[in-house]
């Protein structure tokens, strides 16, 4: 398959990979942080870390979009579900992370709510025009990336002028999450692998504040194999000469300035949300965006007058740390015992996406010592 | 008698009454179609002699949606799915028995299409419908359509396949393209129509199955990998016979529609469902010999040697992959859903 086989050839990997045995100097250890969780389960995914030297270590970053939405978003969703009796789409990752004790969005459903699964913020739109006399609310989630499509149905709905369709919008911002982890300074992290797909819609100029206040490394990486080998080996590089600049290794996608078409779109439809909860990261303002004032008539808090919800996390569950990099998943004691893929204790361990079930679906072996 | 009105008519509360309608449609439809002699006596059970030896029953709900695929619908399916079943303990299947749950308000012309599919799997394979039920549920209280067959064979003296018997040593052979049935199905659902030619692979094995087990009756397992794919079922086997497993990425055939439709869905081929498709566990001496045989069918010209089978207390399936590194393959979680970035 063109533009995926190239970017997953074991020889080109190992060929860089031996450039980057050959460029590490032996007294330093590189601790790079990936963002995004796709490039958590692709180096898990393809066994990327097997390829590295021992001084180069992945700290795993927060873009894991449901990993950041704290349970009290999801516990909301599930009342406007049940008390309003309203159809409440989303996409199918968010159906099995853990909201208040022991409930989802998938018990939910199983106990009666109408809660669809869909793969498209225009499929929420077509279920709205399909049932003209129920409410219809798209959870909307996700970085950047889903961003701009939920932008796209709101204005056709405003267009539309469609009277039962609402977004609980939860889009949160990839800047502002990095800029905190840099500030916290919990974990030590000497290089920023950049998110792929966010890039593409952010551009790469987006980054440049990270690097010059935290004088940190970030190469925006794509997210096959080959890409994120390449992108460490121009992060080893940026380090041993003490640079802190923004490199783009994910050029067949991204650009400086990114695409602007979907900015101003996500402009014409949102504005900065003061203050916004993350799972992990707590309370970061200007970190999110908000329906703006010209849309209010399709924002889903508005409309049902939702109310904040503050539900804590599982007791001995460790995804906050994880998010923020301050610990990897098989240092959780609810890891691969109280909390698996099956029964999901933390957010982390849910998605595609999570770090937790990056470790628990194809690193185990390691951690388990199967012979090989 | 009424006649069917199977153009324009549908399903009614009384077509699963018991009464005249019942009849009507049972006869109509269902023996008119199935067309065999002992179906045709209207007993509520079919009676028949059996050679000795060992016999195997097994029985499968379906459910699927939407009832009709490229490649299949849910008659034809209904048909293979058991036959298949019964085949994998190596039995040569003999006859089958259907039961159908029908939501008032299905109209008779689906219906008849279904039935004029399943008896057409039915008569292809070789193993008949030889009796049958029908019941009518309220509207609401069914999704259109779910059919339960069970089917009955008998094993060849000799042959002892069975999901526990995997040795370290041994060799694991897949029949052919592997998602095939899943992506099809996936391309025509409600929501997520997408352009591809990929048809459902939903096919009788028996017939492979029978030609595997004269030249070599000493094969340990086989399964067919449907609901949860590929993945699912090594991790079955590996747990009924407690061992691990070794795959090769690059040695397990799929094709660039399923590997496509996969990279852009966030999806993994490996838990995709398949109707046509055994995973067979051999002796590591016998399995050039038994690939050579496979290859020769047309259901299995492009089975391929994946792996291996290893001691392993913690009966892991870990897979090399095209890439060169190492990775679990897990039992699926829930459903394997769609990625969002």
């Amino acid at each position: 398959m063109k533009y995926v086989d190239e970017f997953r050839d074991g020889d080109t990997a190992r060929a860089l990979a031996g450039l980057i045995r050959a460029a590490v100097k032996p007294d330093v250890n590189y601790r790079l942080m990936e963002f995004c969780g796709g490039h958590t389960h692709a180096i898990f995914r393809f066994g990327v870390n097997d390829l590295m030297p021992e001084n180069v270590s992945f700290i795993h970053g927060p873009g894991c979009p449901v990993c950041v939405l704290p349970a009290g978003r999801i516990e909301s969703a599930i009342r406007l579900a049940e008390e309003e009796d309203v159809i409440l789409c989303t996409y199918a990752d968010l159906m099995r992370v853990p909201a208040g004790k022991h409930d989802s969005l998938h018990k939910a459903k199983a106990r009666g709510a109408d809660i669809r699964m869909i793969y498209s913020a225009t499929d929420a739109l077509a279920i709205a025009r399909a049932n003209p006399e129920r409410q219809v609310v798209f959870f909307a989630i996700g970085f950047e990336t889903t961003t701009p499509p939920t932008a796209a149905v709101l204005k056709i709905a405003k267009a539309m002028q469609l009277s039962n369709f609402t977004v609980f919008c939860n889009h949160v911002e990839t800047p502002p999450a990095m800029m905190h982890i840099l500030s916290a300074g919990e974990a030590r992290i000497d290089g920023i692998l950049g998110p792929s797909h966010v890039s593409a819609i952010i551009g790469s100029h987006a980054y440049a504040a990270c690097c010059d206040t935290y004088r940190v490394p970030l190469v925006i990486a794509g997210f096959e194999p080959v890409d994120v080998i390449q992108s460490v080996l121009m992060l080893v590089r940026q380090i041993n000469a003490g640079e802190a600049r923004v490199e783009n290794q994910y050029t067949r996608a991204v650009s400086e300035h990114g695409n602007q078409k979907a900015q101003a779109l996500m402009a014409e439809v949102f504005e900065q949300r003061p203050i916004f909860e993350w799972r992990g990261l707590g309370s970061l303002p200007e970190s999110a965006v908000q329906i703006n004032s010209v849309y209010a008539a399709f924002d889903a808090e508005k409309r049902f007058a939702m109310q904040e919800i503050s539900t804590a996390d599982i007791k001995g569950c460790i995804c906050p740390a994880v998010l923020r990099g301050m610990n990897n998943p098989d240092e959780c004691k609810l890891f691969g015992t109280a909390c698996t893929p099956e029964d999901p204790k933390g957010a982390c361990m849910v998605s595609s996406e999570g770090a937790c079930a990056a470790y628990y679906s194809y690193g185990r072996y390691r951690t388990a010592g199967a012979e090989q | 008698m009424s006649r069917l009105d199977i153009k324009h008519g549908i399903i009614e509360m009384g077509h699963g009454s018991g009464g005249r309608a019942s009849a009507t449609l049972i006869e109509e439809l269902f023996v008119r179609h199935f067309d065999n002699s002992l179906l045709s006596q209207g007993n509520d059970q079919a009676a028949f002699n059996v050679p000795a030896g060992r016999m195997v029953i097994s029985t499968d709900a379906h459910v699927i949606t939407p009832l009709f695929f490229p490649g299949g619908d849910i008659g034809s399916l209904s048909v293979h799915g058991t036959i298949n079943d019964v085949a994998m303990s190596g039995a040569a299947p003999l006859y089958l028995a259907a039961s159908f749950i029908i939501e008032e308000g299905f109209p008779l012309a689906d219906l008849e299409a279904i039935v004029i599919s399943m008896a057409g799997a039915s008569k292809a394979a070789g193993v008949p419908v030889v009796t049958g039920d029908t019941k009518v549920v309220e509207r609401g209280k069914g999704d259109g359509v779910f059919i339960t067959t069970t089917g009955i064979g008998i094993v060849p003296a000799g042959v002892d396949i069975s999901g526990d018997r995997a040795k370290a040593g041994d060799a694991i052979i897949v029949s052919g393209s592997i998602g095939d049935h899943g992506i099809a199905i996936l391309s025509s659902r409600e929501g997520l129509e997408f352009g591809t030619a990929m048809a459902s692979d939903s096919a009788a094995l028996h017939t492979l199955v029978a030609a595997m087990v004269a030249d070599v009756p000493g094969i340990r397992c086989l399964r067919d990998p449907t609901r949860g794919g590929l993945a699912t079922t090594l991790n079955e086997l590996a747990r009924q016979s407690g061992v691990g497993m070794r795959i090769e990425e690059a040695a397990i055939p799929v094709k660039a529609e399923v590997r496509g439709a996969c990279e852009l869905l966030g999806l993994d081929p490996l838990y995709i469902a398949n109707e046509g498709k055994l995973v067979c566990i051999v002796a590591a001496e016998d399995a050039a010999h038994l690939l050579a045989i496979m290859h020769k069918h047309p259901l299995a010209q492009n089975a391929a040697i994946i792996g291996t089978v290893c001691a392993d207390a913690q009966q892991m399936v870990v897979m090399q992959t095209a890439f060169g590194g190492n990775r679990v393959v897990d039992w699926l979680a829930g459903e394997q859903l769609p990625r969002i970035c």
